[in-house]
């Protein structure tokens, strides 16, 4: 029973990455229709602003520590944010009125281009991340493990859950973005500035990316370019998985595949771990095609 | 007009396209010709084995310079042409076959990794070219055929060293197994050692894989800790195991992870820290040993580098020099002639030992055991075959 816990806990802290990145898959899809499959490198590109930010923040604020590591989230954050709001501005934008299908493939060539001219710029080798807060352990040999990066991991998903909420729910511009979800044209001809509206979906969403990076970075210290890949796949499935479009569903489908992932690796077989976890969310489409909690969009002909 | 054209245009290109091709062979034999002995090195520059791959580079540059310092062979200088794979899968082959057909090399040394240098082997067989791999371990390597050998031991030796060293000297009667099932050298080490160790009496508690560039090892680790065992085997590349080394302590499992060469890398301390003490892995060869080969070897490299040499930095410098060896006993750069001159080495003192070529065209020879210890390769023991 106790091992069972622990991989609940193994299980959830991956799940509460996935559950960050999967919500910038769905915040795009969202507003704008499209998967942005660059956003698995802007998460690359938010590890990295920490890396190298931290050895400039530790010379005026103590790192490890609290306030150092809210710094280094912060400052990240906000480069994220810029190069997301960029990203969009010189690759997607031009091509908002073209089919679908263009602007997909060049979301495609945003990803591509970022994890090779990371490779040129940061050097394909891993780099060891640094330490962001101070290392402690709850529970010993006997009780469950929980660690210091872990609660910061839970701490912060929730924090950025619930502001993200907020901010959809309690603000003019979250009242300006479920109207864009819901009508792009309504929404601007009731006089939503649909330009800014865009830039800001962007910029949110590759800052949660941004947190993702760093905290995934914290938990698994290693960083190379190409890191991105492969928890942006997984987190595109989430967002699937919890109905793509809908915030709270991107939310339970990270969580649900990063528990799924880890029962799946700790009491079957941890070769066929990723394997599982897509057969999972095949299974899942089959019996639900609009995900978890998406609704069933009526396409009026 | 059209067809006119199609009529004209394709036979032109075509022999334009044999013209160009065709002036470049030629123009390259006879710069080899022109007192250089071309030799071709494919290592991994870039990518997740970096490390090894410029270690090993520098090993294998600094003993080309030397001999072409001392007059070269047979009255030529050798030329060392590079090129990185970048650790990827493929990359391999499309370079050594570069390295063949175009620049005309005459034997190839490389590489670190056995999935990549059984890649490049099969190119060199198929073109008779001697290859010699400075650090693959893998019996499958020298096993493509009669131009392949190896200056290294093989896994089947370093797992059994492993398994009697986890067995009579840390007296363990209970192991865990995590390998990485995308690397042939891992899943071959952690094979050798499971039957060496149970054979000896020991118990294999819980086998557990992961796949390379996995960060999130939590959940084998939880199983392996419900087996609870006195020691893990994990017999991977130093990228992944300082991150197992950590999240292995972080969920409170204090025995000691036992590996391979695969560890021997000054990044392997940076990744995991604290989490290695006390671990141990087998390896070629400890730069603190007396012998006058090592010493002479250290101080060259550190002169040159200003590093200490590692286990790949030995073996890509003995890579070469056994080929320089067997480049003068054969006293011509004609293929076959140079594998039969290498396939005839014996008691060569190389700077990781003795090395005498098996009739498997693999290196026999020792291992040594290293514990990392205050964040520093400490030596333990000498293990001969």
């Amino acid at each position: 029973m106790h091992t069972f816990f622990q991989q609940l806990i193994n299980g959830l802290s991956l799940g509460a990455i996935y559950a960050l990145i999967a919500l910038g898959y769905t915040m795009v899809y969202g507003i704008l229709r499209f998967i942005n499959f660059a956003h698995g490198d802007v998460f690359m590109l938010g590890a990295y602003a920490g890396y190298y930010l931290a050895p400039i923040v530790a010379k005026i604020v103590p790192l490890p520590g609290i306030w150092g590591a809210v710094s280094v989230f912060l400052a990240s954050m906000a480069i994220c944010a810029l190069i997301g709001v960029i990203i969009e501005k010189l690759a997607y934008r031009p091509l908002r009125q073209r089919p679908k299908l263009t602007v997909l493939i060049t979301a495609i060539g945003v990803s591509l281009l970022l994890e090779y001219s990371g490779q040129k710029v940061f050097k394909p080798d891993p780099k060891p991340f640094p330490q962001l807060v101070p290392n402690f352990h709850l529970g010993g040999d006997g009780a469950l493990g929980l660690n210091a990066n872990q609660i910061i991991l839970f701490l912060v998903t929730a924090i950025l859950l619930w502001a993200l909420h907020a901010v959809v729910w309690k603000t003019r511009m979250g009242t300006a973005m479920r109207a864009v979800s819901l009508n792009p044209q309504a929404a601007a001809l009731v006089g939503v500035n649909l330009d800014a509206v865009i830039s800001f979906t962007f910029a949110i969403g590759s800052a949660l990316a941004a947190a993702a990076g760093i905290l995934y970075a914290m938990l698994y210290p290693s960083i190379d370019p190409l890191m991105g890949i492969m928890p942006g796949l997984k987190a595109f499935v989430a967002a699937v998985l919890g109905g793509i479009g809908n915030i709270p569903g991107a939310a339970l489908g990270g969580v649900i595949l990063g528990v799924v992932e880890t029962l799946v690796s700790g009491y079957i077989s941890s070769r066929y771990r990723d394997g599982i976890a897509f057969a999972v969310l095949i299974l899942i489409l089959l019996w639900k095609p609009s995900g978890l909690l998406g609704k069933k969009e009526i396409e009026k002909v | 007009m059209k067809k006119w054209f199609a009529f004209c245009f394709w036979p032109v290109a075509v022999a334009g396209v044999a013209i160009l091709t065709g002036c470049d062979k030629p123009a390259q034999n006879t710069a080899a010709s022109g007192g250089e002995i071309l030799v071709g090195e494919f290592a991994s520059l870039q990518g997740s084995e970096a490390t090894f791959g410029n270690s090993s580079h520098n090993g294998t540059l600094l003993a080309i310079d030397e001999a072409n310092k001392a007059g070269g062979v047979l009255g030529k200088q050798i030329k060392l042409l590079t090129e990185d794979d970048q650790s990827k899968a493929g990359q391999p082959a499309n370079v050594v076959t570069k390295l063949i057909t175009r620049d005309g090399v005459k034997a190839v040394l490389g590489e670190v990794a056995s999935s990549r240098s059984i890649e490049a082997a099969h190119i060199c067989q198929e073109n008779k070219i001697p290859m010699v791999s400075p650090a693959s371990t893998n019996p499958n390597v020298t096993e493509v055929g009669e131009y392949i050998f190896r200056v290294c031991f093989i896994d089947p030796f370093q797992g059994t060293v492993m398994a009697n060293f986890a067995h009579q000297t840390l007296k363990l009667k209970n192991v865990a197994i995590l390998d990485d099932v995308k690397s042939d050298y891992s899943v071959g080490l952690a094979k050798f050692f499971k039957e060496k160790f149970t054979a000896n009496g020991g118990r294999i508690a819980a086998e557990e894989s992961y796949s390379g560039k996995d960060k999130d090892f939590k959940a084998q680790l939880t199983s392996i800790k419900a087996a609870s065992p006195e020691g893990i085997f994990v017999p991977g590349y130093y990228t992944e195991v300082g991150l197992i080394a950590k999240q292995a302590r972080e969920l409170g499992l204090t025995m000691p992870l036992m590996g391979g060469d695969g560890w021997e890398s000054d990044q392997l301390i940076p990744t995991g820290g604290e989490a290695l003490e006390g671990c141990y892995f087998s390896t070629h060869y400890s730069p603190e040993s007396q012998s006058p080969e090592v010493k002479s070897f250290v101080q060259k490299y550190q002169a040159r580098y200003g590093s200490v040499p590692d286990a790949m930095a030995a073996l890509g410098y003995d890579s070469a020099a056994i080929l320089v060896d067997a480049l003068k006993r054969a006293g011509s750069s004609d293929a076959d002639k140079l594998r039969d001159a290498l396939a005839a080495t014996k008691n060569y003192s190389g700077v990781t030992g003795v090395i005498t070529i098996d009739s498997h065209r693999n290196a026999s020879k020792s291992a040594v055991i290293l514990t990392i210890k205050g964040g520093k390769f400490n030596f333990v023991q000498t293990v001969n075959p």
